[in-house]
């Protein structure tokens, strides 16, 4: 082969990729774009959710030692639900606030921030993880949520624990803040409902009367300002369909990883 | 490197055979788009908080050890800058703040060309990631089972006690990028031989373990074991030092190729076929 042709055929393995590369990357913008894509790509996090729960469906999240913590907890996404239904309550410090647990159970009920209190209980330092990337590590008090489930005994039919929040995401005061869990992470051992963070009270800008914490799971599924539980069989017909607030705006379901 | 399957052409001045069997071509270009968008889609997750702490969290009373930003300027703009272990560095238009494809400057860790999608979209990018991530967990325990049954692994990757006793030649070799020719090409090299199980057996696996570690789920089934590793936030800047160290394998492997003859060595992983020129080093 003459050096000239050697010459033009690299040049041409040149253009040829880097026209490729563009192309490639334009078609990433343009299937982002599209529905059904990631919807496909999306299949995957049934893969990860079923070798999640087959190698540690009952697993424990790690604890830490009180000198891990850090030394404040930040504030995340709402820092004040600044609606006036929640303004009355954090006034006579929660006295009005009531827990409301229903859907497809036995027996609905209600529960006040004292009645909580004296639920089964658990206390536990553990690392919170945003889907952003950071963590940060805090001790939590709360109620064990299986405790609350037992006493309204769920009926077969339910699937999933949905929690009502009380912060709006529009600024209209619209769009409240919701979340599900299923019930392998609703009955775990250190699934709690904190009415304490670091051994006070919790404030309002961590979620406060009460916020859940389900350890494996990264920070958006653990529900801050929480009103009401609600057991269903499908998420389908709550908020945009998809069992949260950001679950609707695309994010997975699955937050384990 | 199929040498007992391979059906030998002679062409003038030399011969044609069949250098990589059809498996390996496939996986090979699994890899390369697998890779290239976990690389990018990586870096528009990173860029949701575009900084690096070392230890069990990221609020530990230290300053992170890595950190894309952006500063204030005397002239009341904005510098995008990189601080390493407290040394900035300014990096803008590229790393803390860069022109969008509109031109609108913006603060972001890394520019719009280097992300999957381009602008920035968290759910979007984790999409991209966590598929492809299968893709190349699936592919790489396939690459692994064939090259054990085939025997690739030990005829064609593990070094011979004669590659072992020419390392110090075969570094000399490459720093004169010097390389094997005729009869010795359809071998790799001893240090060919080592980047490959490097990466295929060490920082492959550990980038994949590195980014279970980071999954709150995937910690909780052996507790405390990414402690091993100095906890979740050390496991999130293993991943990212290990995700740099496979794109600087692929530029040296694709200046490799491109040395030892760009046309001859794409064409071998894409039809299989490799040309070998009969030289003088037969001689040897």
């Amino acid at each position: 082969m003459k050096r000239s042709d050697r010459r033009k055929r690299r040049r041409f393995l040149a253009r040829a990729l880097g026209l490729a590369s563009v192309g490639a990357l334009a078609g990433c913008e343009k299937l982002s774009q599209t529905s059904w894509f990631p919807a496909m790509l999306g299949k995957a996090d049934a893969l990860s959710e079923g070798a999640a729960k087959l190698v540690g469906r009952k697993a424990m999240a790690q604890e830490f030692s009180p000198a891990d913590k850090s030394p404040t907890f930040r504030s995340n996404g709402t820092a004040d639900p600044g609606t006036d239904d929640y303004q009355a309550l954090v006034g006579d410090g929660f006295a009005g606030y009531r827990l409301v647990v229903d859907g497809l159970v036995e027996a609905p009920r209600q529960w006040t921030l004292a009645e909580l209190r004296t639920m089964p209980s658990r206390s536990q330092i553990t690392r919170h993880d945003c889907v952003e990337g950071w963590s940060a590590i805090a001790q939590w008090k709360g109620a064990r949520l299986a405790a609350l489930l037992q006493s309204v005994r769920p009926k077969p039919s339910a699937r999933y624990v949905v929690f009502h929040c009380a912060d709006p995401m529009e600024a209209d005061g619209s769009d409240l803040y919701y979340e599900s869990i299923d019930l392998d992470d609703a009955y775990h051992e250190q699934t709690i409902l904190a009415y304490e963070l670091n051994g006070e009270a919790l404030p309002v800008k961590n979620g406060a009367p009460l916020r859940l914490r389900v350890e494996r799971q990264l920070g958006y599924k653990h529900a801050k300002y929480v009103m009401r539980l609600e057991l269903v069989d499908s998420f389908a017909r709550i908020g945009g369909g998809k069992g949260g607030y950001w679950e609707d705006q695309g994010y997975q379901w699955y937050a384990g990883i | 490197m199929d040498n007992a399957d391979a059906s030998v052409m002679p062409v003038a001045g030399g011969y044609v055979y069949r250098r990589h069997a059809l498996a390996v071509r496939v996986m090979h270009w699994i890899n390369v788009v697998a890779l290239t968008i976990l690389l990018m889609s990586g870096l528009g997750i990173f860029n949701a908080h575009p900084a690096l702490y070392w230890g069990l969290s990221s609020y530990n009373g230290k300053p992170p050890i890595v950190a894309l930003t952006a500063v204030d300027t005397p002239d009341g703009g904005k510098r995008g800058v990189t601080r390493i272990f407290g040394h900035e560095f300014d990096t803008d238009g590229v790393l803390g703040l860069s022109a969008q494809p509109n031109g609108q400057r913006a603060i972001r860790g890394f520019p719009w060309w280097m992300t999957i999608p381009d602008m920035q979209w968290l759910s979007m990018s984790r999409t991209w990631h966590f598929f492809f991530a299968w893709v190349l967990v699936l592919n790489g325990f396939a690459y692994v089972i064939y090259s054990i049954v085939t025997r690739h692994l030990s005829r064609d990757l593990a070094p011979t006690r004669f590659d072992l006793a020419g390392i110090r030649q075969s570094i000399v070799d490459h720093l004169h990028f010097r390389h094997p020719r005729g009869e010795a090409s359809t071998r790799y090299n001893v240090l060919q031989k080592f980047a490959y199980l490097a990466v295929i057996f060490v920082l492959l696996p550990l980038t994949i373990l590195m980014g279970l570690g980071m999954s709150p789920w995937m910690d909780s089934v052996w507790p405390g074991w990414v402690g091993w590793f100095g906890g979740r936030q050390s496991a999130r800047t293993i991943h990212f030092i290990c995700a740099w160290l496979i794109v600087l394998f692929v530029l040296v492997h694709v200046f490799e190729v491109i040395i030892t003859g760009v046309y001859n060595n794409l064409r071998s992983m894409i039809t299989g076929r490799y040309r070998v020129s009969e030289v003088a080093d037969e001689a040897k």
